[in-house]
């Protein structure tokens, strides 16, 4: 067995582009649910419409790339005030349903064939990124740092994508630990004590939905860029069940909580894809094929989650008097 | 500061001493005003009160039976609950329908009969929570610290007088999940104070606390009195409502049924009745409940002396 491949894979991984992707959608995530308490399962609305928004503004109607980026945003924040101005009022567990039902009307709407000229259907959009790729700083070539290296396309958008998300965690640093945080924490906890102080709890309930939403847009146009092509099938449910993953390992209402579980996630996903392909390859393993690998692989995330959940809710950096998860 | 004291009291002693002592009495300078408030659960109407009013700067009790509406009541007012008709106004402004953010903030504020202190903040962190018009509440502002900080400096020290004032000084940095039940209602009462209120209700404030903790809040409750602000308080113990309330309004079954100064309420066989049913000799305040346990005691020690 090839343990170089193995580890070198896995580090690839953990500073790779779904890490950047996977980190951002859950810094959003987390000032839903981490921060705020709002069970905000459909993270992945949030990624198609920052992705779509730019895809469409550029590849369909050929116009500039920042104006494609303003309507990714813009996009984000409409997406959060429909979820938000039915819901927010309601207890918490409407918004989930809600929110679920909304990212997958998002991906089903920019699949139809009715929209097929706009949105391109299953084939989804490319020639969009290449105002992008223009601004790159890094000359072609490859880039490596002994063992691991990746080309300047992929130096470019992980470059950008680690700078936004540093930009992401100061800015949540700086919100949370002021008074406006506070509300936050506070609504988390209890809503109504929170009104009798005086404080209106829709607004901040909307405004916190609002900023993990544009962090969520974002991750999109990241996700985007970073593959020059967008399909609906990106953003399945899935997206949000390993953003939620990643937010709960790294630790829900930390400032970098979920950038480490982002990491850790994407870089044991992949140690363990890699092993075991390669213990089936040199017959290390026979009872399963190679194809088998993605799956079984898969299920064991659900296992992870399920293990971390019972043994360990507050996560690597999380502290458990202060977590939504009352897991008992 | 004596001398302070005896005159509010005696300020709205005398205000209410013309006041006659029956169910929606006019009062000279009411805060807030009452008008045929009606709330129903399904056939249950838990609330129906036809007028009622309080009097400025004065402590008002509001007792009554289990389930007898005050709670309800209260949540009709502070606009947690919708009620199904009726009006009230405070400080002359109509407040039904006003959200419950909105009524803390023009000044009537309230507590919770099961405490809301928020366990997974910090006792300060729930006192700040409390000061209106924070300009570090604004998410842009709340990027440049320098814009907020002197705000949240003034906020902290006026916390930390009320702290000291209800003895959670040293308190100040654990979180509030880590404080005894009585505490968690002196927070809440703190908390509440750090809005800046004109009326403060609270739903059974004592409920919980330990006698020697008891005498200090009952103080506390005073001391909002001599600050001029208006008090309207639930609770059960009649020897706490003699004490310190300057009036008392009595709800059973969803309906004010009497209203008066303490002496006369407790004498009224109206209110015997309500809170009494059958059973007349079971106590009405702790003192007759220590006594009759007493009187107990004493008899059962006879009759084993008896058998010896
Ligand atoms: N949300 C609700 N749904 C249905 N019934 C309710 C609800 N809230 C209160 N009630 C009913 O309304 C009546 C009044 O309840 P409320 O809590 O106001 O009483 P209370 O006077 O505060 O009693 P206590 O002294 O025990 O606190 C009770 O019969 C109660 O069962
Ligand atoms: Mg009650």
């Amino acid at each position: 067995m090839d343990w170089t491949l193995i580890f070198i894979r896995a580090v690839e991984a953990g500073i790779g582009t779904e890490a950047v992707i996977y980190g951002l959608a859950a810094i959003g995530l987390n000032i839903h649910f981490g921060y705020t308490g709002l069970l905000n399962f459909g993270q992945a609305g949030f990624l198609a419409v920052g992705a779509y928004g730019v895809a469409t503004t550029v590849a369909t109607f050929g116009l500039p790339f920042w104006l494609g980026i303003a309507v990714g945003l813009a996009a984000a924040v409409l997406f959060a005030l429909l979820l938000g101005i039915p819901t927010l009022r309601l207890r918490a567990d409407y918004l989930a349903i809600v929110t679920i039902a909304a990212a997958e009307i998002v991906r089903l709407v920019v699949r139809s064939v009715a929209l097929q000229d706009t949105f391109g259907g299953t084939d989804g959009l490319e020639a969009f990124s290449d105002d992008f790729y223009g601004m790159n700083i890094y000359a072609p070539g490859s880039y490596d740092i002994g063992p691991i290296g990746f080309d300047h396309r992929t130096m470019w958008v992980l470059t950008v994508g680690w700078v936004l998300v540093a930009i992401a965690c100061t800015v949540v640093y700086l919100v949370m630990k002021s008074p406006w945080g506070r509300v936050l924490k506070a609504i988390r906890e209890d809503e109504d004590a929170v009104r009798s102080l005086g404080k209106n709890v829709f607004s901040y309930k909307m405004q916190a939905l609002v900023f993990g939403g544009v962090i969520g847009a974002l991750a999109g146009f990241l996700f985007a860029l970073s593959r020059a092509a967008t399909q609906p099938d990106l953003f399945s449910t899935e997206l949000t069940f390993f953003a939620y993953t990643v937010l709960i390992l790294g630790g829900a209402a930390r400032v970098l909580g979920p950038v480490l579980g982002a990491v850790v996630f994407w870089c044991l996903l992949i140690l363990v894809k890699t092993g075991m392909e390669e213990a089936v390859n040199h017959q290390v393993i026979t009872f399963i094929t190679v194809n088998q690998v993605g799956s079984i692989n898969y299920m064991l995330v659900g296992l992870g989650l399920i293990l971390l959940l019972i043994y360990r809710p507050q996560g690597i950096l999380g502290d458990k008097r202060e977590i939504a998860l009352d897991a008992r | 500061m004596h001398a302070e004291t005896v005159n509010r009291k005696a300020e709205a002693l005398a205000a209410l001493a013309s006041v006659p002592s029956e169910p929606g009495a006019p009062k000279p300078d009411p805060i807030l005003v009452v008008d045929n408030v009606v709330r129903r659960f399904g056939g249950l109407t838990a609330v129906e009160v036809e007028h009622v009013e309080v009097q400025r700067g004065s402590i008002t009790a509001l007792i009554g039976p289990n389930g007898a509406g005050k709670t309800t009541f209260f949540n009709q007012l502070t606009g947690f609950d919708t009620a199904d008709s009726g009006t009230w106004t405070f400080n002359g402004k109509p407040m039904n329908g006003v959200s419950a953010h909105q009524v803390a903030r023009q000044g009537m504020v309230r507590t919770f009969q099961l405490t809301k202190a928020l366990s997974k903040l910090t006792v300060m962190e729930n006192m700040r929570l409390g000061a209106q018009k924070q300009r570090g509440e604004n998410f842009f502002r709340a990027l440049v610290a320098s814009l907020w900080q002197p705000q949240e400096d003034e906020i902290t020290i006026r916390a930390e007088e009320l702290l000291e004032r209800f003895k959670l000084a040293a308190k100040r940095d654990d979180f509030a999940g880590s404080l005894s039940g009585g505490q968690r209602k002196l927070l809440e009462m703190a908390r509440a104070l750090m809005v800046g209120p004109e009326l403060v209700m609270l739903d059974e404030p004592m409920a919980g606390v330990n006698p020697a903790l008891t005498q200090s809040l009952l103080g506390h409750v005073k001391d909002l009195r001599e600050q001029g602000m208006t008090v309207l308080f639930v609770e059960h113990d009649m020897d706490m409502v003699r004490d310190i309330s300057d009036w008392v309004i009595v709800m059973a079954q969803g309906a004010v049924i009497a209203e008066g100064p303490p002496d006369t309420i407790m004498a009224d066989a109206r209110v015997i009745d309500a809170y009494l049913g059958a059973h007349h000799d079971a106590p009405l305040t702790t003192a007759e409940a220590e006594e009759q346990l007493h009187q107990a005691e004493a008899e059962l020690e006879a009759e084993i002396e008896e058998k010896a």
